[in-house]
Parts: structure tokens; sequence; C-alpha cells
């Protein structure tokens, strides 16, 4: 990392009051994603995942709290800034595109209409000039006849194509920072693959922060040059694609890797993970939130966590790390 | 192998604008009722068997008409010309109403997608399991109390659990809830639909485990419908690829995901991420897929998206050809086998 990140997240903690009291989601997590980089944060439902990007977003629930933590674009403070500033920042600067396009596009606007509204809010395009862009936008995502589609609604049109519509209107006003929340969570997988390529050619194209949000280990290490695996609100591991599948340190890493269903010859020989995400409201909650399900538990899990850095960017937070020669060696898969 | 179910040139059609509304039936009368509307070509003319102690995944895109097809075999929903035959019983012409109550109703049983959604929220886990064996096997007392917990032990579920109500599980223990009410009745055939579809990697190896012990205990065959190409290369010994209401490929599962013949095929399995390689120059598919409404008889299905299409995919629809174990549905079918060799 040469130049100074585009983001950086640096111990940020959220809690969430509840009527059965307080959920720890986040305790000092860090990462930062620098300029035309795309990270992926990965890790099972309920690890946090989203409540970062909410928090970087400014967009968490009323009952949410950052209690600790910045979240630094550039030389402001995402967590710390005026209501009236985070709205100037939000969609020019940093944009983000929602894990179900048809719930999060006005339903009775056209499409047009809602890419025009970006455009002129934040891209100093003038009311008349709006709708013929929005047109070019709807063009630039690969939708067939843009002009015809933009006076469309999104109920006319298939979720992939929604799903291009909501990238669209992200990536209007040109923004540094792109978050995607499963971005193809419910498409198909033909659907998924071309989804992807574009958000991946578009980030490259201009040259964009991209953090892209996934459970699925497979293609967040397709699509991503470092992974930051997250679980029940701490991360685990952060490290370059490449390394983290080759050697992975930290266990809940390796038991993730052996349990996805495409490292596997057989059904047999595919790993389970026992138990489940600890209760977040627990007082009693272990430094290490993995270390009640992990099988290298050790007695030096009961002190605070350490981040040992590696080396190379790779950050880990285990006592009793997942040996060097333990390699799971990758299978041949077939083409 | 023995035959269990065979479907043979099985549809669907479901009319468009057939709903209910006074501007809809008007519009029905004046124009030569529901029989001249345009029609959703859901599944079309498919035929397959499935034998005794198989499992046959079901692969295709959403809209391809994989549920239609599922549900119709399952006898939820009535189909509009076919036969499905389990054993030799002709199951097609019952009304799915009729097949309610019939004896065959408990040889097959389905698993559906979502387990959260697919059970009664008022329904403790002890009422689910026990509601088939309730209608379909007519015990009660204790010998309903003994099967229920004999099927819940089986599928993993600790029997403390059987007294809660659905909201109080966790998303793998619905999971078990919806695997053991299906196979309480002891079925022959069970239909599953996506069943690790809203699970986590992790508790998703758990139930795919599961559901292959229970295979091996009880010799059930199974239909596993399923997006997640990685999943049905682990479990079934036979694939069916469907593209938009056709059969476009079918095989073992090793050799169709290792040599898929059919473009479709090629690109689905070219779409799936892995973990130990980079997708950045694959083979994509472009556009959208055809109407469903009504298509053009002999016009390829797939033409329009195929990047191998040409004019004779415009005149001719390719028929189901076999090649040794496989059929395909394409006419380059040659072109892509790994040595030629000549179409019967």
């Amino acid at each position: 990392m040469t130049l100074a990140p585009t983001l950086s997240v640096e111990g940020l903690s959220v809690e969430f009051r509840t009527r059965s009291g307080m959920v720890r989601a986040l305790d000092n997590v860090s990462f930062s994603v620098g300029k035309g980089e795309t990270i992926a944060l990965v890790g099972e439902s309920g690890s946090g995942k989203s409540v970062t990007a909410y928090a970087v977003m400014g967009i968490l629930d009323p009952a949410g709290r950052v209690s600790a933590g910045r979240a630094m674009l550039g030389t402001l403070d995402l967590l710390s800034a005026k209501p009236a500033k985070l709205a100037e920042v939000r969609g020019r600067d940093i944009a983000m595109i929602f894990q179900n396009p048809r719930t999060a596009l006005n339903p009775i606007r056209t499409v047009g209409r809602q890419i025009a509204d970006v455009l002129m809010r934040h891209g100093k395009v003038s009311r008349r000039d709006a709708p013929a862009q929005a047109v070019e936008m709807l063009r630039a995502v690969g939708i067939t006849d843009p002009a015809r589609r933009a006076k469309a609604y999104p109920f006319e049109m298939s979720g992939g194509m929604c799903q291009r519509v909501m990238i669209a209107i992200a990536l209007a006003a040109k923004p540094a920072l792109l978050i995607a929340d499963e971005p193809t969570t419910g498409l198909d997988v033909t659907t998924q693959a071309v989804i992807m390529d574009l958000i991946n050619d578009l980030a490259t194209k201009m040259g964009m922060a991209t953090i892209f949000i996934t459970h699925d280990l497979a293609l967040a290490g397709q699509r991503s040059a470092r992974i930051v695996v997250m679980h029940a609100g701490h991360v685990v591991e952060n490290a370059p694609t490449a390394e983290l599948f080759a050697q992975p340190r930290h266990p809940y890493t390796a038991e993730l890797i052996a349990a996805t269903p495409d490292s596997a010859v057989s059904l047999d020989k595919l790993a389970s993970i026992p138990g489940s995400l600890p209760d977040l409201r627990r007082a009693d909650l272990p430094p290490c939130r993995y270390s009640e399900r992990c099988p290298r538990k050790i007695g030096a899990c009961a002190q605070p966590l350490p981040h040992l850095d590696l080396g190379g960017g790779h950050i880990v937070a285990c006592w009793n790390l997942v040996p060097e020669r333990h390699i799971i060696a990758p299978t041949v898969s077939a083409a | 192998m023995t035959v269990l179910l065979d479907v043979a040139e099985f549809s669907k059609q479901f009319p468009v604008g057939g709903g209910p509304g006074t501007w809809a039936r008007l519009k029905r009368r004046f124009t030569g009722g529901v029989e001249k509307l345009p029609k959703v070509f859901a599944v079309d003319d498919v035929s397959f068997v499935i034998d005794k102690g198989e499992t046959v995944g079901l692969v295709g895109e959403s809209g391809c008409g994989k549920s239609t097809l599922v549900r119709a075999l399952t006898r939820l929903i009535d189909p509009s010309a076919g036969s499905i035959k389990l054993d030799t019983r002709e199951l097609a012409l019952k009304p799915s109403r009729v097949f309610a109550r019939d004896r065959d109703r408990a040889r097959i049983q389905m698993v559906f997608q979502d387990a959260g959604e697919s059970v009664n929220p008022r329904f403790t886990g002890f009422d689910t399991i026990a509601d088939p064996l309730r209608r379909l096997r007519k015990l009660r007392g204790n010998a309903l109390k003994d099967r229920v917990e004999t099927v819940a032990s089986q599928c993993g579920l600790p029997l403390q659990l059987l007294t809660r109500f659905p909201h109080q599980l966790s998303g793998g223990q619905r999971a078990r809830v919806g695997i053991a009410r299906a196979i309480a009745v002891e079925p022959e055939l069970l239909v599953l639909d996506e069943p690790t579809a809203a699970l986590d990697v992790s508790v998703q190896v758990v139930i795919l485990q599961l559901l292959q012990r229970l295979k091996k205990e009880f010799g059930m065959s199974y239909l596993f419908v399923s997006h997640d190409l990685s999943v049905v290369r682990l479990l079934c010994d036979r694939v069916l690829v469907m593209y938009l209401g056709k059969i476009v490929e079918s095989g073992p599962a090793v050799e169709v995901f290792e040599h898929p013949l059919h473009p479709y095929t090629q690109a689905l399995v070219a779409a799936v991420p892995r973990l130990h390689e980079n997708g950045s120059e694959r083979l994509r598919l472009v556009g959208e897929p055809r109407s469903p409404i009504d298509p053009d008889p002999n016009v390829c299905r797939f033409y329009g998206r195929c990047p191998r299409g040409t004019d004779a995919c415009k005149k001719t629809m390719p028929a189901l050809r076999r090649f040794g174990t496989r059929h395909v549905a394409c006419h380059f079918a040659e072109e892509f086998l790994p040595q030629p060799r000549i179409a019967s």
C-alpha cells in the first residue's frame, strides 16, 4: 500500500440497544481499502458484515450506536461528521449497492428518473441534461435499448436488470468508494457472473475502491485482491486472497474454506463448523468470540485478542495459529 | 435398476391474464375464453425417469420451470399434458385434490425451499412432523408420539426442541423439522427444492450430510432441485439441466459438469465461482432469456443468448439426442464431444 487508503476503518465498535440487552454487534473492527483496490468482507450471517457497511455509510438503525472508532475517508471522519456533511458525501464520494434491488429502488419512479436524481444532486448536471445522461448510464451498465428502459418502473424489470439499475445509480456520480452488500444474492449464477464482471470492469475503469460484502467465499476469492474474514463482530483474519486460500492461519478461516462445497471431492470429506455464533448480548463474552467453537482453543485464549501482523498485510487475531505446514491442498477442479 | 418414477412428454401451461376481476372476465368473454388467452409454457414436453435409490439433480435459472415441474410431480398442481407414472400407476390423470387423500400420497414427499416459510407458524415441531402421520397413516396417541420421536432423532433433532415453535428454532433446526416432516411417512421419492439455499455454509454441510445418510438408511430416491452446482455435483448421481421449460442436457453429474455439451450448461458451469481459480476470462451469457409466452415452436429456446447460435437454430428446435449416457438438445453438440462420435 503506497498511497494513503481511500477508506480506513479503525477500531470500529457498534452496539445495538434491544429490549433484551445490549448487542455488541461490532468490536474493534479495522481494515482499509486503497484506490482501485477491491476487498471482500466475508462471514456467516450475523457476523457483522452489513452493520460495518451501514456504520460507514451512516445509515445505522436508530437503535444502533457507534461506541468507538474512526472511518477516515481522506481527511474526513465519517463516524463523527455532521448529517448535512454526510448527505453531501453519500452518493458523491461513497455509494452503496444493496442486497435486494427491488426493495431498494423506488417503486413509483421510473428508473431513468432515479438515476437523473443522483446526477442532479451530486453530479452537477442540469435538469435539462440529466435524462439523456441517465440513458447513457443505463447503456454503460449494459442494458439493451436504454432509451426505452429508462421510462420503465422497477417492477417491469427482471432481478438482474434491477441490479444493473442499482449499479448505474451508485456509479452515476463517479464515487471514490463503492460498497456492494451481497449484490448478487438471489440472482442466478449466470447473471451473477455478468453483474460481478460489470462491477469489476467499472471499478477498474474509474479507479474506484470497492468493498464487496458476501457470504460466498469462492465468489469473494474470485473477485477481490484481499479478504477480511469476520466472525461475530470481530475481524479474525485479513489477508491477500491467494495467501488466505493457500495458507489460512485463523482456525475459523481454515474451517470456512474446508466447509465450502467446491473444495471437497466428496460430501464426506466436507468439514462442518460445530456450534453457532455466540449470543452477543452476553455480559461474559470471551475475548475471542470464536473460542467456544474453536478446535484449537488453549489457555491463552482468555487474554485480550492479539492482532498479529505476519507480514505482507496478513493480520490474524488468534493466539494459537494454524501452523504454516497445515496447507489445505487445492483440489484440481475441472473447467 | 428399476424405474420408480417415469415422466413422459410432460407439459404445463398457465394462461396469462386469466385472473379474477370484472375486466379480465369481460375480456375473456369477448375474446373466446381461457383457451384463447396467451400461455406461459412453464414446462414444455419434458421426459425423464428416476430409478429406485437414485439421486437426480435438477438445475436451471430462476423462471426455467424447475418449481412448476416439481410441483406437478409431487401432485400439488395438475399437468396440462403428459404422463407421470409411479411404478406402473398413472398419477397425472388424478386431480391434485383427489390425490391428496390417495394411498400413494405418502410415497412422494417434498422438502420445501425455506423451512421457515413452509411450516405452520402455530404448529410446534411435534405438530409439524405429526401432521402427515395423522392424515396419511392415521396414527394416534402413543404410536404417533413414538413415530415422531423416532423420526426426529433420525434427523438429528433434539427431542426437547419438539415443543418449540418455528420462530424459536435456528435455520438449521428448522431445516431438520422440514426434512423430518417429509420422511415421517417413509416416502420412496423425496423431492428437495433448494433445501440449503437459506443456510450458511457451515450449516449447509451438516444438512447435506444428513440427507446423504438418510438416503443410505432408507433407500429413498431424491430429486434435488438447486442452482448451486457445486452442491449438485457432490450429492447427485445424474443431473437434468433445464432452460425455459425444456430439458437441454442430462447425464451423469460428473460428466455433465466436466464436459458440458450444451452451450447453456457450459455457461452455467463457467459461471460457478471456484475457490482456487480466477474467473476473469470465462464464457458469459449476454442478453435476457426469450419470452416464455407462446414461444415459437421452431426456434431453439436458447437462441439469442447462445454464443454458438446460427440461422439453423432459428428454423428448427433441436431435439434431445443421445450421446452414450448423455442427452443433449443442441444442433452442435458433436462439436463439444471429447472425441467425435456418431450421433444415434
